[in-house]
């Protein structure tokens, strides 16, 4: 088998074991209920961790989408408290203003020669603060059309809800993997976590490249902003701290190089579904503390990150001897 | 014919000026359709910063660039690319973790509605390396391919991009013969299709084998072009170096008559299990001891057990009759050992760090960092050797990694020298930089051991092992098969002692 797909094997085999396992002991964890929740309950981690995959893909990092998520909650929840527009008119400016920030975040990373780390690092204080300055209390979103927008799911064989937040992180998936996969934007994604310097005098346009992948990063946190408003009904400006580190790890045990240049977005939805259902396991025995998601999580990213050690050595033995 | 129409590229009066040196100076160069013209000179002649001013890497300040008799300007080496110049360089520009088609068709995919179309990629990717008699599985990551095939899709690429003139830096660095002959075998090919190739090499061999022309570059001025027929290769050497340098290396050959004074380092039966076996070593000081064997005999373990790089499990070793302590490179540092490692990349420069802090490094590191060595003795030491070795950099604090591979040598040489060692082990020294330097570093090696220092010096260049070694040991699958001694140190007996040493061996 080529060895770039192991990862992603690796993750599908302990997600279907995991699985397998729940179910033997809890055979009521089998229902399209249980799936449409876990879709509901991780439909904003899984939006951001698509961004997150770009990001990582090529090399880089985003450590801003927990805060970028937090502020468009807030952002939402004090525009329609104190303005009539409607609630489709702020999602475009809560995603035009993140798609921005995303990008200018980009621009100073490559046009600075700067670190992802340090850039994105800023960039959640900027837009952790930017929530505080809007609100720091937590305000609810009383408005008819996130009423009836929640109302609106798909009934699944066997009483499970498709929601639409749910079916929304199915839908950015599938055109993260088109994206990913099918288009130049996406292998020059690719080209960039194989190396810039070489990417460069391939012809890649690096600048554009990285201002659109933070972008795009930007532009997903905003929209798991919005999906997440929808999900509590609020907007909170210390709500989703350190979210961007569970979308790294979703990312990482769904097989993604944390060097870059090599992993899946499909993989990436593995490890959301990986982390979820741990966090249905926990809640189905009820007598574990939700600490334990954080343990099983922390094990499986060593487990992860040896397997990809593993897989760099195996990779430059074989190029020794080829 | 029109003498414009026959060239594919011409440049003229190309200037390129750097903070403090001029890299070139009105250097004319040309080439026609359907010829490889060798571009050679020395380190820092030029040549790379040649090429990179037709490539658009870097912009030229003067002169005037005409391809296809039309006068073009390229920004950077995408638009290089679309004007026609290709480039292929010695490490391969493709990305190891893209399938071979990815890499073939980064940027220009084909589509349909808009997005990639994956089969058709593979297909033309199969239909474009069939012409290089590649048949190999497209959609197979690059990095599962050797070098020499990654070099050929390399070529590949940039052929079907460009199309008028490729650019061949150093393809055949990291090649053997056989690869080399295969490599050859295809530039003779796109040549007859009409392409312009400029072909960059220190292998002298390789120039007469397959060059049209030849075009010399020394620092920053052109010296000639000529016909590679009409130009016998002690003339090229000549015209590279502004001097004879093979009339030099064998002079000192003469002078070396000397006879080795008494042993001062004694190794007896040192040795490290499947690394090197035990061998006996005496070296006199002032000596140059020469060590000579294929690729994988024991020529590194050799040294790296020396230094202390690897523990030695046998054996004794004693300088003056004195046991040395060899445990560690710390170790052996103190009793003032020195080892320049081969591959000066990954095991010798700091490259972000200065010539200066380059050079005092190990000098520093045996004080101890409690005990800094002021600033002005750095100055004073780095000044010093940037001047005995003759480092060309336009100043001490330039990062190291900006200098040409034979004075980052230099100054790695200089590193060791800092710390006045008595006991220097030099692992290939020439290695990756071209003839002029060649002769400096050997000419360093005899001013060393005439001031008494023992020298180790592990090198596959023959001559060049000859020229300065008073003896020479043999290596063979990581055992020391053979001593030649004075008058048997000739290249003849070395190859020979290699070669009966593998007959000799049972099965």
């Amino acid at each position: 088998m080529n060895p770039r797909y192991l990862p992603l094997t690796a993750t599908v085999a302990i997600f279907l074991i995991a699985y397998a396992v729940c179910i033997a002991q809890y055979p009521n964890m089998l229902s399209t209920r249980v799936i449409g929740n876990l879709l509901t309950d991780n439909a904003f981690l899984g939006i951001a961790a698509v961004g997150m995959t770009f990001v990582i893909l090529s090399g880089g990092i985003d450590l801003s989408i927990g805060a970028v998520i937090a502020f468009t909650g807030v952002f939402l929840a004090v525009l329609l408290q104190s303005t009539a527009i409607h609630p489709l008119a702020a999602f475009a400016l809560a995603l035009i203003i993140t798609t921005a920030f995303g990008a200018m975040m980009g621009a100073i990373i490559h046009h600075l020669e700067m670190p992802p780390f340090i850039v994105t690092l800023a960039g959640m204080f900027l837009a952790r603060g930017m929530a505080f300055v809007l609100s720091i209390d937590s305000i609810p979103i009383k408005h008819p059309f996130y009423t009836s927008l929640k109302s609106f799911y798909y009934v699944l064989p066997g009483g499970g809800r498709l929601t639409l937040i749910g079916g929304l992180m199915l839908v950015v998936f599938l055109v993260g993997i088109l994206i990913a996969h099918r288009t130049r934007f996406g292998a020059d994604v690719y080209a960039l976590g194989g190396g810039t310097a070489t990417a460069r005098l391939m012809g890649v346009p690096i600048g554009r490249t990285t201002v659109m992948i933070y972008a795009l990063s930007g532009f997903l946190a905003g929209l798991s902003g919005i999906v997440f408003s929808l999900y509590t009904s609020a907007g909170y400006s210390l709500a989703t701290v350190g979210v961007e580190l569970d979308a790294i790890a979703a990312v990482v045990i769904g097989g993604t190089l944390l060097t870059g240049g090599s992993g899946f977005v499909a993989g990436t939805l593995i490890g959301i579904l990986i982390q979820g259902l741990i966090q249905t396991y926990i809640t189905f025995d009820g007598s574990l503390s939700s600490w334990w998601t954080k343990i099983l999580i922390g094990l499986l990213l060593f487990a992860f990150i040896l397997l990809q050690k593993a897989l760099i050595l195996l990779s430059d033995r074989r190029r020794r001897h080829a | 014919m029109q003498s414009v129409s026959s060239y594919v590229l011409s440049a003229t009066g190309i200037d390129k000026i750097f903070p403090g040196a001029r890299a070139l100076n009105g250097v004319d160069f040309s080439l026609a359709r359907g010829e490889v013209h060798a571009l050679l000179g020395e380190n820092g002649a030029g040549k790379s910063t040649l090429i990179k001013c037709l490539t658009g890497a870097y912009r030229r300040d003067g002169g005037r660039i005409l391809l296809d008799g039309t006068e073009v300007d390229p920004h950077n080496t995408l638009e290089a690319q679309k004007l026609g110049i290709g480039t292929v360089y010695q490490e391969v520009n493709l990305l190891a973790n893209l399938t071979v088609a990815e890499n073939l068709f980064l940027g220009r995919q084909p589509r349909r509605f808009g997005l990639v179309d994956a089969r058709a990629m593979n297909k033309q990717a199969r239909a474009l390396l069939s012409q290089y008699d590649l048949d190999i599985d497209v959609t197979a990551e690059l990095s599962s391919f050797s070098v020499a095939v990654q070099q050929v899709i390399a070529i590949a690429r940039a052929v079907d991009l460009s199309g008028k003139v490729l650019i061949l830096d150093e393809p055949t660095a990291s090649l053997d013969t056989h690869e080399v002959a295969m490599l050859f075998r295809i530039v003779r090919r796109l040549k007859d299709r009409g392409l312009g190739i400029i072909f960059i090499t220190h292998f002298l061999e390789q120039v007469y084998d397959i060059s049209d022309r030849i075009t010399v570059l020394r620092n920053g001025q052109l010296v000639g072009t000529r016909d590679t027929a009409a130009l016998p290769r002690r003339e090229l050497i000549a015209m590279m170096l502004g001097r004879e340098l093979v009339h030099e290396v064998s002079e000192a050959k003469q002078s070396e008559a000397k006879a080795p004074g008494a042993a001062r380092f004694r190794f007896r039966g040192f040795g490290r299990k499947g690394h090197i076996q035990p061998f006996d070593l005496d070296v006199a000081s002032g000596e140059v001891v020469g060590i000579a064997g294929l690729l994988g005999s024991g020529r590194t373990e050799t040294a790296e057990i020396l230094f202390g790089a690897e523990r030695a499990d046998s054996g004794t070793a004693e300088v003056d009759g004195r046991p040395l302590d060899l445990s560690s490179p710390r170790a052996a540092i103190r009793e003032k050992f020195g080892f320049c490692p081969e591959d000066r990349k990954v095991d010798g420069i700091v490259g972000d760090l200065s010539v200066r802090e380059n050079i005092v490094l190990a000098l520093q590191a045996r004080r101890g960092w409690a005990r800094p060595i002021s600033r002005s003795e750095q100055d004073r030491l780095a000044d010093h050797y940037i001047k005995a070795l003759d480092i060309r950099t336009s100043d001490r604090e330039k990062p190291i990694r900006l200098l040409s591979g034979g004075n980052q040598q230099k100054a790695i040489l200089a590193r060791w020298l800092a710390t006045n060692p008595e006991f220097l082990i030099l692992d290939e020294p020439t290695r990756g930089i071209d003839v002029g330097a060649h002769a400096e570093i050997i000419r360093l090696i005899e001013t060393l051991c005439e001031k008494g220092m023992s020298l180790i010096v592990i090198s596959s260049e023959l001559e060049e092992l000859v020229a300065y070694s008073s003896r020479v040991l043999v290596l063979r699958d990581r055992a020391h098969v053979a001593e030649l001694t004075g008058e048997e140190v000739t290249t003849n007996a070395i190859v020979e002692a290699i070669a009966s040493a593998h007959e000799g061996r049972p099965s």
